[in-house]
């Protein structure tokens, strides 16, 4: 090591590397060789180009027939169904959310243990994914859309209630106080103190989860909960390509159509 | 009627509510007509509740020596999520770069690259898998596919917009030394993100952990077809037993991945 003369470049000295890290990256590599050795690839099928090709062609030059069918069974009617099986299902965990905000936000109780028994069952229906919610309602109430409309509401309430809850955190406590000192009974300080605060956060949250929930709402009916993805797996297995391309395109122009009236919106609203 | 109208002139007017009301009344008529769409009332659900609490009872107690049979499928989905995720990553970086105001030049170039990200966005990756499961055919390479090109979509959003929140100073820095292009991201862009962006891909690791134990459904590979399988003998307990083991895996991943996160940034 020469230390004598000091020249631009040992004046500055690299942040030493862990010792360990070797270690780290052959792990990360058998790790990698483990799971791309795991994957049976045994070539594509002969059908792959021109299934792709047809695909695409029912995306860029759509089979506009399909898109309104007076008696019935149309792209419209598919769409319009998702969109109402995510409203629904918004609407219903809203509702359900708000209770569970106030029960794990951790201003609103003395305990902790209270708040945080509260996170934990949001965190449990959150890691429950909707599409097996969907198949177990769709064993209690039967196929359809309703079966959706409860799979989104219950397992919207996992994110909704988190992020109520966070919002019910953030929240200023003079007003309550203030309340309270001039003689304000539990439900009043709720109704003029509380719900004020909260409200354009809860507004501006269910609008978020209802875009989700349009995307989510557009696959249930690939198990039978209703929506446009009970014609695009039938189009798919009957290998109508050119419906299955002109479905994606509708879900596509829905998706980004509520996406850009929900975020406007939401601008507005915070 | 026109007793409240007369009440309204003689007092000073409170700011309007008539927005709010109308916004009201239109949120309860969406709602209202997405009930008669979707046929649903509070009535069916109160009759499917037996069946709900039916439903419950054959799941318990679970059946556990199904574990055998489904821990190969649930290594599987792990495998598909593990894969699917670097490639996406990997995808994610041009484009990342691409979609960035500060990085892209021209408007020309990060407008339609943004546009093209969000279209891709728009599809669920569970539709994407379907797709894919008629080009590829089963097995769980359609399942990668959907899970590249959805990781690709998220990861990119996200690195996209923290790059546009980067520092300025180090990329002039090196701009007005003589950097050219690749030296300005290798030197000034890439060491800003990199933290970032090891964060978002543990985070959509996570995120396609979840989404590859349901891919099965459509075909895809992993432990989602299991579900069908046991669903279609009526065999809830064996349902009961793979929807408990993806929630263990699944709460294990996230754990790791959220402390390695922690100590990435």
């Amino acid at each position: 090591m020469m230390t004598t003369k000091k020249q631009w470049h040992t004046i500055v000295q690299k942040p030493r590397k862990s010792r360990y890290r070797w270690l780290i990256y052959a792990a990360l590599a058998a790790l990698y060789v483990w799971a791309f050795a795991g994957i049976p690839f045994t070539g594509l099928k002969e059908t792959a180009g021109q299934v792709t090709q047809a695909i695409f062609a029912g995306i860029f030059s759509p089979d506009w027939g399909y898109v309104y069918l007076p008696e019935g069974e149309d792209l419209l009617r598919g769409l319009l169904d998702t969109l109402a099986i995510a409203a629904l299902g918004t609407f219903i965990s809203t509702l359900v959310s708000i209770p569970f905000a106030f029960w794990s936000a951790a201003n609103m109780s003395r305990a902790r243990t209270v708040s945080a028994s509260g996170r934990m069952v949001l965190s449990f229906i959150r890691s429950f994914p909707e599409i097996v919610m969907a198949i177990l309602f769709i064993k209690a109430v039967g196929p359809g859309s309703f079966a959706g409309v409860l799979a989104l509401g219950l397992h919207s309430v996992g994110m909704l209630g988190k992020l109520f809850a966070e919002e019910v955190e953030s929240m200023d406590r003079g007003p309550q106080e203030a309340l309270v000192a001039s003689g304000a009974n539990y439900w009043q300080m709720l109704w003029f103190a509380v719900i004020p605060q909260v409200l354009p956060g809860f507004l501006s949250y269910t609008l978020y989860r209802f875009e989700i929930n349009v995307r989510s709402a557009t696959i249930l009916g690939i198990i039978g909960a209703g929506g446009i993805g009970t014609p695009l797996i039938f189009a798919q297995s009957s290998r109508d390509w050119d419906r299955v391309g002109i479905i994606l395109l509708g879900i596509i122009v829905m998706v980004t159509l509520i996406d850009l009236i929900s975020g406007a919106i939401r601008r507005k609203i915070t | 009627m026109s007793k409240t109208a007369i009440a309204q002139l003689k007092r000073p007017k409170p700011p309007s509510k008539l927005k709010h009301y109308l916004t009201a009344g239109f949120i309860v008529l969406i709602l209202w007509g997405s009930a008669v769409n979707t046929d649903s009332t509070l009535g069916e659900l109160i009759d499917g509740l037996p069946n709900m609490m039916d439903l419950l009872r054959d799941m318990f107690p679970p059946k556990w020596s199904y574990l055998d049979n489904i821990a190969g499928a649930m290594l599987e989905t792990i495998r598909m999520a593990l894969v699917g995720t670097t490639i996406g990553a990997l995808l994610a970086v041009p484009v990342a770069l691409l979609c960035a105001g500060n990085i892209a030049a021209s408007r020309w170039l990060y407008h339609p690259a943004r546009l093209l990200l969000n279209l891709i966005r728009t599809l669920p990756d569970l539709l994407l898998a379907a797709i894919f499961v008629s080009i590829f055919g089963l097995g769980p390479l359609p399942g990668i596919f959907a899970l590249v090109i959805f990781s690709m979509g998220l990861i990119a959003k996200l690195t996209y917009e923290s790059l546009e929140t980067i520092d300025p100073g180090p990329l002039e820095a090196l701009t007005s030394v003589g950097a050219n292009r690749a030296q300005w991201i290798v030197y000034g862009v890439i060491p800003q993100i990199q933290a970032h962006f090891m964060s978002y891909v543990l985070y959509t690791f996570e995120i396609n952990v979840r989404a590859a134990a349901i891919l099965g459904l459509v075909g895809a590979g992993g432990i989602g077809h299991y579900y069908e399988v046991t669903l279609g003998f009526l065999e809830y307990d064996k349902t009961c037993t793979i929807i408990i083991f993806t929630l263990a895996i699944v709460l294990m991943i996230d754990y790791a991945s959220t402390k390695l996160r922690e100590k990435l940034l």
